[in-house]
């Protein structure tokens, strides 16, 4: 059981649903976070004052799946957010100890098995 | 008497009319900004100030463009097509009263203006989100001069289709169906949006669109009350009208939204202000307050239909500007045919009062306005797209027009911001206390 965190760019975000939809990949959360990753800074400038833009817009996703889905996610998640320049973003793969579903109770592999219906 | 006041009394101004037409004026021009606020909000966040600035950009250009040659071609002589250049530069435009008004010379040309430079950022809401800011002022300038001009020539300022006998009170013409048709022929030209039709691009800020169109409505008082260049019945009956319409607008399209989603939306209520106001524009002056009120409902229904059937079609005329204005003036240039009224307005009665032929001149308006809007905007866009990519990279586009196109953002937050000091470090030799 490993929880997948994936920093990507907003503008990926929905490509990114698509993949992990396509992986049958159904538990996800996203963040809209702020990030550094060695992109180039943009200059922007306000009335006279110029800035350096160091922090980036990106999404997060995190993503708790059974060892099984582990490799569908990381490559659904490289599928969607890859454009091949610089700022697509990072994926850490960590592992977790426990997970509960709040409703049942049930506990690690059940609790991130989505339910069939 | 002094010579001075002599020569005031017997110059033909009117000073009530003045008077009000230098407020009329004002109004209009408040309508670009409260049109760019409608537009910003019906955009993705990403592009709020780029899409803002195309109307400001309509400022900037198309008054420029409208002193040096647009107001003479609109505006100088009775030719059929075009009229003169003896007003270029304004020359000869004076306190002297305009030609059959009571106002000067000035105030007139001021008054027009306001409208060429709304007419230029009507037609930047089919290419929002995508199309190149440069590219866009180039546009805008050749536009104005030989799209607005000349139907605004046509309409009002001797050109064949006023001499023909259409009638047109505010602008059904140049106004309207200028933008509406004009937007579409752009929105084919420049080319859908990369994500239309593939991913959900929703509105980012609904209450801006309902500021703006509440400022819209605002200004469109002097718009339509302007537009009699008096303060006499035509104005007065114009101004109330465009209160009447667009209150009616909103009631059906509420009643339509029920009917389709069982919800009434605001982002349609800001959309029906603007059909009815638009809708009253051309009849303002020419038909009865009852009749302004039925137009104002029907006129939601042709527009609403064109937007539902717009968003599944692969036009990604992105802010509807052909429903809104191109519609709806297409309908209220038509409706005056039916419904102009002699006793009202002094000057024909329509259809239904007797009169077949004014529909007659009507409908060769509603024929013409919008086939010379397509067609020249059409060639325009392909000629500049020859000289000047019309639109940003796909990375750009991703990105965002406000970055890319004008380093800013709407929401910056300013956190992970670094101030870059000029070369000296900064000392510039402001006093600044000294903390200690």
């Amino acid at each position: 059981m490993k929880l997948v965190v994936g920093i990507v760019r907003p503008e990926k975000a929905n490509d990114v649903l698509e993949a992990l939809y396509r992986a049958q990949v159904r538990g996800v959360s996203m963040s809209r976070v702020q990030g550094h990753g060695g992109e180039l800074e943009r200059v922007e400038t306000y009335r006279g004052t110029t800035v350096q833009m160091g922090l980036a817009e990106k999404v997060r996703f995190e993503i708790a799946v059974s060892d099984e889905f582990v490799q569908p996610t990381v490559d659904a998640l490289c599928e969607g957010a890859r454009t091949g320049a610089v700022g697509d973003g990072k994926i850490f793969v960590l592992p977790l100890d426990q997970a509960v579903r709040i409703r049942t109770g049930e506990t690690d592999h059940g609790a991130v098995t989505p339910v069939d219906k | 008497m002094s010579p001075l006041a002599l020569l005031a009394a017997s110059s033909g101004i009117d000073t009530g009319d003045t008077a009000w037409m230098l407020m009329a004026t004002a109004l209009v021009l408040m309508m670009t900004p409260a049109l760019g606020l409608f537009y910003a909000g019906l955009v993705r966040s990403k592009n709020t100030l780029n899409t803002f600035m195309m109307c400001v950009g309509a400022i900037a250009v198309a008054m420029v463009t409208w002193a040096l040659v647009g107001y003479s071609l609109a505006f100088d002589g009775t030719g059929s097509l075009i009229g003169g250049l003896s007003y270029a530069g304004l020359h000869g435009v004076d306190f002297a009263p305009r030609e059959g008004t009571t106002i000067p010379h000035l105030v007139f040309m001021a008054f027009q203006a306001t409208f060429c430079i709304i007419t230029v950022a009507l037609v930047s809401g089919a290419v929002v989100e995508r199309m190149r800011f440069g590219a866009f002022l180039v546009f805008a300038a050749l536009w104005s001069v030989c799209v607005y001009a000349v139907l605004a020539h046509w309409a009002f300022g001797g050109g064949w289709l006023q001499a023909n006998g259409t009638l047109d009170f505010a602008g059904g013409v140049p106004v309207e169906m200028g933008s509406g048709f004009s937007a579409l022929a752009a929105a084919l030209v420049v080319g859908a949006r990369k994500d239309y039709g593939r991913q959900a691009l929703l509105p980012h800020n609904a209450v801006y669109v309902l500021l703006g169109a509440g400022l819209l409505w605002f200004g469109w008082f002097g718009f339509n009350g302007g537009s009699g260049f008096s303060t006499g019945n035509p104005s007065v009956l114009a101004f109330t009208n465009t209160l009447l319409t667009p209150a009616c607008t909103l009631v059906v399209w509420f009643a339509l939204d029920l009917l389709r989603g069982r919800k009434v939306t605001a982002i349609g209520a800001a959309t029906a202000i603007v059909v009815g106001c638009v809708a009253i524009t051309p009849a303002g002056g020419f038909i009865s307050p009852g009749w302004a009120m039925l137009l104002g409902g029907l006129a939601a229904l042709p527009s609403y239909a064109i937007i539902v059937w717009r968003t599944r079609t692969r036009v990604d005329e992105t802010l509807d500007v052909l429903a809104a204005h191109g519609m709806a003036g297409f309908f209220g240039i038509l409706f005056i045919g039916f419904f102009a009224q002699l006793s009202w307005n002094g000057v024909s009665d329509g259809l239904f009062y007797g009169n077949a032929a004014q529909l007659g001149d009507q409908a060769l308006a509603a024929l013409a306005g919008p086939t010379y809007a397509f067609v020249a905007t059409f060639l325009l866009l392909k000629l500049i797209g020859a000289v000047t990519p019309l639109r940003a990279s796909e990375h750009e586009e991703a990105l965002g027009m406000d970055v890319v196109q004008h380093g800013e953002e709407a929401y910056v937050t300013g956190e992970g911001a670094i101030l870059v000091l000029p070369p000296d470090g900064g000392a510039v030799g402001v006093p600044v206390a000294d903390p200690g």
